[in-house]
């Protein structure tokens, strides 16, 4: 399934997410409503404890929100049992995370063909779009090393590679960046343009304001709720403060 | 096409074993050990019951064998001179012979202490004193010459069959058939020689020493030329005893009259026999004994095999946990990528499994190699059962696989959140 540029891919309604910690409850996210459309290419920002994280982990569907709904191109999350969700997951999210999280035992291909492995019907011609995609990414020659032989920059290829093989709905990226010097963080942050040139949906997570700058929009977080919205071309909208 | 296949998950499987090499190879030592005990001990346990219950066959399986044994002396005698007459009589040979219903032979056996000359060549061996149909009874085979005969006992001819070693101390160099022997005071020709009893039943006998080996007469022969005392001169004392028959070998039609045989017997001879000076054995009771002693054996093997088995499952159960721990983020990674709980729980038990596998396919081969070394270097004999060995390597692997099914379970019950932080 492929979506038109515009189509919400991620619709969030009055979503929140309250942790027990010991006695007190924690509300990680307070009725947080908002979509994500195809094509978009987002920067969630916030200071540590504003609630970014637990976004990322619901929108990637490892989490469920304690109130609210959650839709992924228009497939409503509760609903799904632990399977449906892996299963969707697989399917519908890329996840490029800041350790990079490769497995170790496996070269760069088989790496980049993990989530594709654990589908039941999984696309076709695998093994050739993997390929394609490792030297898409600029890893050329580099097919059958293994993570340990790979540098920084590298490794978070491979990822980005794998994030891309099942052609999923947004890719879901957590401080992509946060591991790697300026200049390889720069050639990361390139590809991520180029990504989004090509229609791909990218929601990154970050604290580095020029990492944010150069998204195409921007949403701040600020204690579980939304501070700010920066759109591309319009002055910044200061959303509720809490 | 691509798919999730066993054979990929398996070798993702031994690739993470051989990360840690070293804890995968004593990981399955457990395993290993519980294996190799298994198979060889069944093998050398097997091997000695074999051989028991060979020897035993030697004795015939459907024999029962009436022994004269010397009773015991409540009262010291203090004449220094006494005639001790004990044992089987030739009555009770008699009534067997004409009278059991299921018995098809009845062979007596008189032994008589005498010496075994040939120039100055001498020896002790036992001199047997029987019938022409002790052959048959016995399940002897002639390596040359023939048994004693019929017209032999009837004529109490000085004739005499040599066992294999007697002949072989006595004319080492030349053909015993036709030769003459001195056996007591008295001259016999040699009219045959058996061939040695099986590799199994090989006694220990040495007829260059003392005693050992066995020289065959006929029945009225022994019994006009040596008569049925023996007299041993001990310090001053004559011990005198009589014995009749030393040995009535008695057999049955089919193994199922056996023990109608051998409680017949019993009965007549307590009955006859005030003090017990007879004993009554039945190789076929023997090697049933044995059976069972072979049974019980098997079945502490068993226990032990099984309590082996048990602690290696655990010492695999503990490691995989420990990995398991350590690899959480290996698993929130492959949860976060649509991994399913039970692809966790495949490769985990996979992983296990293989653990579990190889500790029991060293663990046969070394249970193999075993009985191989002390068959060699032992001079015991061992039957290797493969049985035995497959169901081992079987209970291994199932045992992987239950010991491997917590650990998995754990595993792909891990939150995906937690396990993406966990360091």
């Amino acid at each position: 399934m492929s979506d038109r540029p515009g189509d919400v891919v991620a619709d969030l309604q009055n979503v929140g997410r309250v942790y027990r910690m010991g006695s007190e409850l924690v509300h990680a996210l307070r009725d947080f409503t908002f979509q994500f459309r195809s094509g978009e290419y987002w920067a969630i920002m916030g200071s540590s404890g504003s609630g970014k994280s637990t976004l990322l982990n619901l929108l990637g569907c490892i989490d469920r929100p304690t109130s609210g709904t959650y839709s992924v191109r228009g497939q409503e999350i509760s609903g799904l049992n632990d399977n449906q969700l892996s299963v969707l997951r697989g399917r519908e999210l890329g996840f490029i995370f800041q350790s990079y999280n490769l497995i170790p035992q496996l070269n760069v291909i088989d790496n980049i063909l993990v989530p594709v492995v654990y589908q039941d019907d999984p696309i076709p011609n695998a093994k050739e779009r993997a390929v394609e995609l490792a030297e898409r990414v600029g890893l050329q020659g580099r097919l059958d090393h293994r993570p340990s032989q790979l540098s920084g920059g590298q490794q978070q290829r491979v990822a980005i590679a794998r994030s891309l093989i099942n052609d999923p709905a947004m890719i879901l990226a957590d401080e992509a960046t946060g591991n790697l010097d300026s200049k390889t963080a720069e050639e990361i942050l390139e590809l991520f343009d180029e990504l989004h040139a090509s229609g791909k949906t990218i929601l990154l997570v970050t604290h580095e304001q020029e990492v944010g700058d150069r998204a195409q929009h921007l949403l701040r977080l600020k204690d579980g709720l939304i501070h700010e919205v920066r759109l591309a071309g319009e002055p910044a909208r200061e959303e509720a403060s809490a | 096409m691509i798919g999730l296949s066993l054979w990929k998950t398996v070798q993702l499987g031994i690739s993470s074993l051989l990360l840690h090499k070293l804890r995968s190879f004593l990981t399955t030592l457990g395993v290993l050990f519980g294996v190799a005990s298994v198979v060889a001990m069944l093998a050398v346990g097997e091997g000695a019951s074999e051989k028991a219950q060979a020897q035993l066959r030697e004795l015939g399986s459907r024999n029962v064998i009436l022994r004269s044994i010397k009773p015991k002396q409540d009262n010291v005698s203090e004449e220094e001179t006494r005639v001790l007459a004990y044992g089987l009589k030739r009555t009770d040979f008699d009534r067997i012979d004409e009278t059991y219903p299921g018995v098809v032979r009845t062979v007596p056996v008189l032994t008589s202490p005498q010496e075994v000359r040939v120039s100055d060549l001498l020896c002790r061996p036992k001199v047997l004193c029987t019938t022409p149909e002790f052959l048959k009874v016995s399940g002897r085979i002639m390596a040359d010459g023939h048994f004693l005969s019929q017209q032999d006992e009837a004529s109490r001819s000085l004739v005499t069959v040599l066992g294999y070693d007697v002949a072989r101390f006595l004319f080492p160099f030349e053909r015993a058939v036709g030769q003459t022997v001195r056996i007591g005071e008295h001259y016999f020709e040699v009219i045959g020689v058996l061939v040695p009893r099986g590799p199994l039943g090989a006694t220990a006998s040495n007829p260059s020493s003392e005693a050992g080996g066995e020289v065959y007469v006929p029945l009225s022969t022994g019994r006009a030329y040596f008569g049925e005392r023996q007299v041993t001169v001990r310090s001053g004392t004559f011990d005198i005893q009589e014995v009749q028959l030393h040995e009535i070998i008695v057999q049955a039609e089919r193994d199922v009259d056996v023990p109608f045989v051998a409680a017949a017997c019993r009965a007549m001879l307590s009955r006859e026999h005030e003090d017990k000076d007879y004993e009554v054995m039945v190789p076929l009771e023997l090697i049933m004994r044995e059976k069972e002693t072979q049974r019980i054996f098997n079945i502490v093997l068993g226990s032990i095999a099984g309590i082996s088995l048990l602690v290696g499952g655990i010492g695999i159960m503990n490691v995989m946990l420990a990995t398991v721990t350590e690899r959480t983020r290996e698993i929130g990674i492959r949860r976060a990528l649509g991994a399913r709980r039970r692809h966790i729980i495949t490769q985990f038990l996979v992983e296990t499994t293989v653990l579990s596998g190889c500790g029991g396919l060293l663990g046969v081969a070394l249970g193999l190699l075993i009985p191989w070394i002390i068959e060699r270097t032992a001079d015991l004999q061992t039957v290797v059962s493969p049985i035995a060995a497959v169901l081992a390597f079987g209970i291994s692997v199932l045992i992987g696989m239950i010991f491997g099914l917590y650990p998995a379970w754990r595993a792909a019950h891990m939150d995906p959140v937690e396990a993406l932080r966990h360091e």
